[in-house]
């Protein structure tokens, strides 16, 4: 037993041996030692990190400006969901290395980078044709002494996508302007509009919409406050525009109006796929991923129509890294992907509304339609909604944790049949937990 | 004078060179080993415990505060982490124990005389060679609550479909699954290379007495197999101490890394990786690790222990 346990030992050890020297030249070989391009070959190399549908990448944009300028060659890492990719860039941001020249910053992330991140930025305020942005969208990104630490994309106006063929079946108008007659003015009309639609459709197999949390975040961000106040202090427990929206959605919740799923998650797709619901509020970038997963079998049957209320759900910014080798050209390549004209065009191949007042009344914008929803005029619907986000909109530092925190509350009550008030005090704990 | 000293020299030096080589090769050899522990385990050990003292955030690890105790004190009044505790022993009772019995009757089936026995063999092995990642993956749309596999199966035969992530015990055992899928071929391998070292003449002898099949499983084979039961215990008491991957990936996203909307399937683990990863409080996340390792080492005690007192009552 003796020799054959140190027998054993030894081969754990070479074994471990080997694996530990895998992950050091593992570590060594990855192109994370170092930060962002560089030039090579006479090329300038830009790295890009990006997550889910920029469409910078997607709608060929980067070719473009590679083949204008064949002295430029782009790099992007694409990740696909928001969370994995901040965690990702925290720990980076953390140890000065990896970081690529240009990193995508999603809103919810915009208030920490400037408060906490500010120094490892490039400013832009010193850009040339960088104004014109819609007034609220770049002092996001600002901070308290002026400094812009990057330039916006997109925006979330935000509608409501719904499926013609369900309403019909539950004996509710299928025209959208009629649809949003039902529902104008206030969310509540929206769940009422939800009741009825229950009673109406025969077969228990369709919900009326996706997610308590998709209704609670649209009402939410239809209010300049959300969970913290001008100064920074969280107000979320006391927030009646919170109270409102929380209650509401455990009200659609309880009286049984969605179908139990998470948005953005796997089995929110097959739900897509397969129409296990019938509306779902969808901000504009939602258009691309309901298009996608829907499918080509669904086509037509999907239409977009007023949201009740205008409010924004989300929009990234383009940041680029103070140490980067190649700040400037990382800059310049930045100012052109979020130019009027860039940002048409993204809008116009995949829905993503633009960030720029001028690309928003360009008539490429104004105009476009949507042949998957059913020729929804989407630049219509989505610009009106885009004037409606009120004009002040205060972040906070962890408004994407706590946003994540009360879908969950949320999902509480869905899925586990929690009580509103018992499902209210978890998420609160939760929450201090997270804010630290 | 000087010619002897000069012969003796060598001798003496290759004396030397000798003793060295007995005596200092087998250190030579094992040092690789332990300066790679010393890198890569002992010292994120030592500062992961000095983490646990200071209040730190992920982005900005070089702003310490010293805070002492205070995030051991505060864990320890942390209903999460005792949620958390009792998750990843239930989880690990349900996913071992049949594991360990499934294996262990594998391992004897395995041990027959029979056709393609190599191909069996191989095939136990596989899952263990597929990555947590597919498995947990693939395993998740099986149990999906709408469209997965087995609540349509379970439809079929007219029961109603269970809701395997958001209810606690079905969450519990789905994971398990996982689990069981991905090891019980990996500890079969073990006990049967085990098994086969036991003498065919014990056998032979017990057959000789009128030891039936089932006696001869339990009065020679098993006892034959002692250490190696013991060893995959110890293993998979390890393991599932540190379950991580699996309940991740399975909750999908932000809501796996919480265990569920109710933190229900939400093992020791998974918490660390929330306290660092979500919340970015990396001070708490170290006092999850060390606490998760002092939960081990108390376990290994338990067990001297529980040995120590056996071996004096026999």
């Amino acid at each position: 037993m003796g020799t054959l346990g140190s027998l054993r030992g030894k081969v754990v050890a070479s074994v471990a041996a080997v694996g530990a020297l895998t992950l050091v030249v593992g570590c060594s070989s990855g192109d994370d030692s170092v930060t962002g391009g560089g030039e090579k070959d006479g090329k300038t190399v830009i790295t890009m990190g990006l997550y889910g549908v920029m469409g910078i990448k997607e709608t060929g944009l980067l070719e473009r400006y590679e083949k204008e300028n064949p002295d430029v060659e782009i790099k992007a890492e694409i990740a696909g969901d928001e969370q994995t990719y901040y965690t990702a860039l925290q720990t980076r941001l953390a140890a000065g290395k990896g970081l690529k020249d240009i990193q995508g910053i999603e809103i919810g992330r915009a208030k920490e980078i400037t408060e906490t991140q500010a120094d490892k930025f490039a400013d832009f305020s010193g850009t040339p044709g960088t104004d014109h942005f819609l007034p609220w969208k770049e002092s996001q990104i600002s901070t308290g002494d002026g400094k812009v630490l990057g330039l916006g994309t997109d925006i979330g106006p935000m509608a409501v996508c719904y499926r013609k063929d369900y309403f019909e079946q539950a004996g509710l108008p299928t025209d959208r302007a009629e649809v949003a007659k039902l529902w104008e003015g206030d969310w509540k009309k929206y769940v009422e509009v939800g009741r009825t639609f229950k009673k109406g459709f025969k077969g228990d197999d369709v919900a009326y919409m996706d997610a308590a949390s998709g209704l609670f975040n649209a009402m939410v961000y239809g209010y300049p406050e959300q969970y913290y106040d001008e100064q920074g202090e969280l107000i979320y427990d006391t927030n009646p525009a919170v109270k409102e929206a929380w209650g509401l959605a455990a009200d659609a919740a309880e009286d049984g109006l969605t179908a139990k799923l998470r948005q953005f998650q796997p089995g929110w797709d097959p739900g897509l796929a397969n129409g296990t619901f019938a509306t779902a509020v969808c901000p504009a970038w939602m258009l691309s991923h309901i298009s996608e997963k829907a499918g080509a079998a669904n086509k037509g049957k999907w239409d977009v129509a007023k949201a009740p209320k205008g409010a924004n759900w989300g929009g990234s910014f383009l940041g680029v890294v103070e140490q980067s080798p190649v700040k400037e050209e990382a800059q310049k390549l930045v100012a052109w992907l979020t130019a009027p004209e860039q940002q048409a065009h993204i809008f116009k191949e995949i829905g993503n509304i633009p960030s720029s007042r001028t690309a928003l009344e360009s008539p490429d914008v104004k105009n476009a339609e949507s042949a998957y929803f059913s020729d929804a005029p989407i630049g219509q619907i989505f610009g009106a909604a885009a004037q409606e986000i009120p004009d002040k909109q205060v972040l906070g530092r962890k408004d994407g944790t706590i946003k994540d925190t009360f879908s969950q509350g949320l999902t509480l009550i869905e899925q586990q049949g929690t009580g509103r008030d018992e499902a209210w005090k978890t998420t609160a704990e939760r929450i201090e937990k997270a804010v630290g | 004078m000087a010619t002897t000293s000069t012969t003796k020299a060598p001798a003496r030096r290759g004396a030397l060179l000798h003793r060295l080589d007995i005596k200092g090769a087998p250190y030579v050899f094992v040092a690789p080993f332990f300066v790679i522990f010393a890198a890569f385990s002992f010292y994120p050990l030592i500062y992961t415990s000095w983490i646990s003292l200071h209040d730190v955030e992920l982005a900005t690890l070089d702003v310490m505060e010293w805070v002492a105790f205070d995030n051991y004190v505060e864990l320890w009044g942390d209903s999460r982490f005792w949620n958390a505790l009792q998750n990843t022993i239930t989880i690990g009772v349900i996913s071992t124990v049949p594991q360990l019995l499934m294996a262990l009757g594998m391992a004897h089936l395995l041990n027959y005389r029979m056709r393609a026995s190599l191909f069996f063999r191989v095939a136990s092995l596989v899952p263990y060679a597929t990555s947590v990642a597919a498995a947990a993956l693939v395993f998740t749309m099986i149990f999906e609550r709408d469209f997965g596999m087995i609540n349509w199966a379970l439809g079929s035969v007219g029961i109603d479909p269970v809701d395997w992530e958001a209810d606690k015990w079905p969450a519990q055992v789905a994971i398990s699954t996982i689990v069981i899928w991905r090891w019980t071929g990996y500890n079969a391998l073990l006990y049967l290379a085990a098994m086969q070292a036991i003498p065919a003449d014990r056998y032979e002898a017990a057959s000789l007495d009128g030891a039936s099949r089932w006696q001869q499983f339990t009065h020679v084979t098993v006892p034959g197999i002692r250490s190696t039961i013991v060893f995959t215990i110890v293993l998979s008491t390890i393991g599932a101490t540190q379950l991580f991957g699996e309940p991740l990936i399975f909750g999908q996203g932000p809501n796996g890394v919480t265990g569920g909307a109710d933190n229900q399937y939400q093992t020791l683990g998974l918490l660390l990786y929330e306290e660092g990863w979500k919340n970015y409080q990396m001070g708490r996340s170290a006092t999850v690790a060390w606490a998760m390792f002092v939960l081990l080492v108390l376990v290994f005690v338990a067990q001297r222990l529980i040995r120590r007192l056996r071996s004096r009552t026999s």
